[in-house]
């Protein structure tokens, strides 16, 4: 799956995501709540970030504003470069870049594994043979070989996730936002995904954001961490993960991975 | 006991052990065959019934007006539901006309109805079609209304437009809703046909049934109304069928149902 080669690639140069002066309020100027405040940050290509906070910090809301669902009451939004919202209207283009995976695997009850995979390649024009044929290379690259024909109320929780991962990317998208993907699983099938999705990274060389509160899932997957404090939420810190790749489940229990992770416990700790 | 044993083995006897309760109490207690005949009685009568070659012309002309009017209801339903699914400012305007309409005992319109439309067929299939178009419209609107906003994310991520959010989204997932009301809609159709026969025809099951009740042939208005109840029951598992067949994917049709 060398999706990388097949796309053409802007300069190194310019950050896949770029986000400058970006605040969220919503309600009115007297009595609404400020989400977010002059978040600015640029996500490399190919990088992995991130963003890590408490409940209440905005990651979230920071994450729809990148996928286009929400627009920033200020800043400016740039994918790859081009704008996202131009006035008032979204620039569906730049959408095209996206891949999007929310908590909930959102999978349409009444498609076919397959065809929930597919459907973004159908939205697109692709023919039906050839829709089957790349829906069954991601089911491949997911995990979830010999399910593209179920109904998604027959696969557990931890596949419905795959298979969500595996619709996001069917477009080959440069960029994949995650929003707590596997908040909703169990520890177990937690650690797996986050071994597989580091994987899937790997092979396919897009940018991932991830929204996630959990520490350990965070240190385990960043390039980056982005560190949002609440009330109102702004970014409090970046913080660079220097841990070797790829990195198996075992570096959990290293001392490199105990110090940062405990550094960020104590910055989080300290928002309280 | 599986539900299989329970549906075909079980609810037989338990319809037997009723009709023997019937057949006890109408003996015991010497009830007069005018007020409550014996199952006996009332099998004989259905059995002439059947026999009748002109009952069939009843059937089928109740049977016609009911599926007429259940036709034009989903038709109706469907598009009304439809729109004012997705045009909120419509429905908003429209609905308590809807209202109004939809709590307005239809059963009074009959006369309405018979000076707009005779006495004949056409009367009986407007009723049945206008007590129907209730349901299947409320349950439509309810249905479009219903999609969660986690899909409507991904149709939003995924640049999708009106239309396909529409074919792919709002109306799959508005069918289990649709079926349900016409579930309710269909046995509403075959009352509207039935009370309008009753009140101002002169050919059907409804027909059939006051006819004899005016001739005193209780026996014979006991067969029609099993007859009349059949055609409901054949009627109602019809679209429960098309429900299953149509929404395999839902929640309400598991894996080892039968009827």
């Amino acid at each position: 799956m060398d999706k990388a080669a097949l796309r053409p690639v802007p300069p190194a140069d310019v950050p896949r995501i770029n986000l400058k002066g970006v605040e969220q309020r919503f309600g009115p100027i007297e009595a609404g709540v400020q989400a977010l405040t002059r978040v600015d940050l640029a996500i490399a290509q190919g990088e992995f970030l991130v963003l890590l906070g408490p409940s209440g910090c905005g990651k979230t809301t920071l994450l729809r504003i990148i996928a286009g669902l929400l627009k920033p009451t200020a800043g400016t939004v740039e994918i790859a470069g081009a704008p996202l919202w131009i006035g008032d209207r979204r620039n569906d283009a730049a959408m095209n870049e996206l891949g999007v995976v929310f908590q909930e695997a959102n999978l349409f009850p009444w498609m076919t594994i397959e065809d929930n995979i597919a459907l973004p390649l159908k939205l697109r024009g692709v023919g039906k043979a050839e829709r089957r044929e790349q829906a069954r290379e991601l089911c491949a690259l997911v995990g979830i070989t010999g399910f593209e024909k179920r109904w998604p109320r027959e696969l557990s929780g931890g596949m419905r996730q795959r298979a969500a991962i595996a619709r996001a990317l069917s477009c080959k998208p440069h960029i994949l936002l995650m929003d707590e993907p596997f908040g909703a699983l169990d520890a177990m099938t937690r650690d797996q995904l986050n071994i597989e999705l580091q994987r899937i990274w790997m092979e396919s060389g897009c940018s991932i954001v991830l929204v996630t509160h959990s520490i350990r899932e965070a240190v385990f997957l960043a390039d980056r961490i982005a560190l949002l404090s609440p009330r109102p939420g702004r970014l409090d810190t970046l913080r660079e993960i220097p841990l070797e790749r790829p990195r198996d489940i075992y570096v959990q229990s290293t001392d490199a991975f105990g110090e940062i992770e405990l550094a960020l416990r104590k910055r989080l700790d300290s928002f309280a | 006991m599986t539900r299989h044993t329970l549906k075909w083995f079980a609810t037989p006897l338990l319809l037997a052990v009723l009709i023997a309760i019937w057949e006890i109490y109408v003996r015991a207690f010497s009830v007069s065959p005018f007020i409550l005949p014996s199952p006996a009685e009332v099998g004989v009568a259905l059995i002439d019934v059947l026999s009748d070659p002109k009952t069939y012309y009843q059937i089928w002309v109740t049977l016609f007006e009911t599926i007429a009017g259940f036709l034009i209801a989903v038709a109706i339903g469907v598009l009304l539901g439809g729109l004012l699914g997705k045009l909120r400012w419509l429905e908003t305007t429209i609905s308590p006309l809807i209202v109004g309409l939809q709590v307005m005992p239809k059963v009074a319109l009959i006369p309405l109805f018979i000076v707009w439309f005779g006495f004949g067929i056409t009367s009986k299939v407007v009723l049945a079609a206008v007590i129907a178009f209730f349901p299947i419209m409320t349950n439509t609107i309810l249905g479009i209304k219903s999609v969660e906003r986690g899909h409507r994310d991904v149709m939003q991520c995924l640049n999708a437009g009106r239309w396909e959010t529409f074919r792919d989204v709002e109306f799959p997932n508005a069918l289990p809703y649709i079926l349900t009301g016409m579930e309710v809609g269909i046995v509403l159709a075959t009352i509207g046909a039935i009370v309008g026969e009753y009140l101002g025809g002169s050919e059907g099951l409804g027909y059939m049934a006051v006819a004899t009740l005016n001739a005193f042939d209780v026996q014979r208005m006991f067969a029609v109304i099993v007859l009349l109840t059949l055609l409901g029951l054949i009627l109602y598992f019809a679209v429960v069928m098309l429900r299953r067949r149509l929404t395999p994917w839902h929640q309400s049709v598991s894996t080892d149902a039968r009827i």
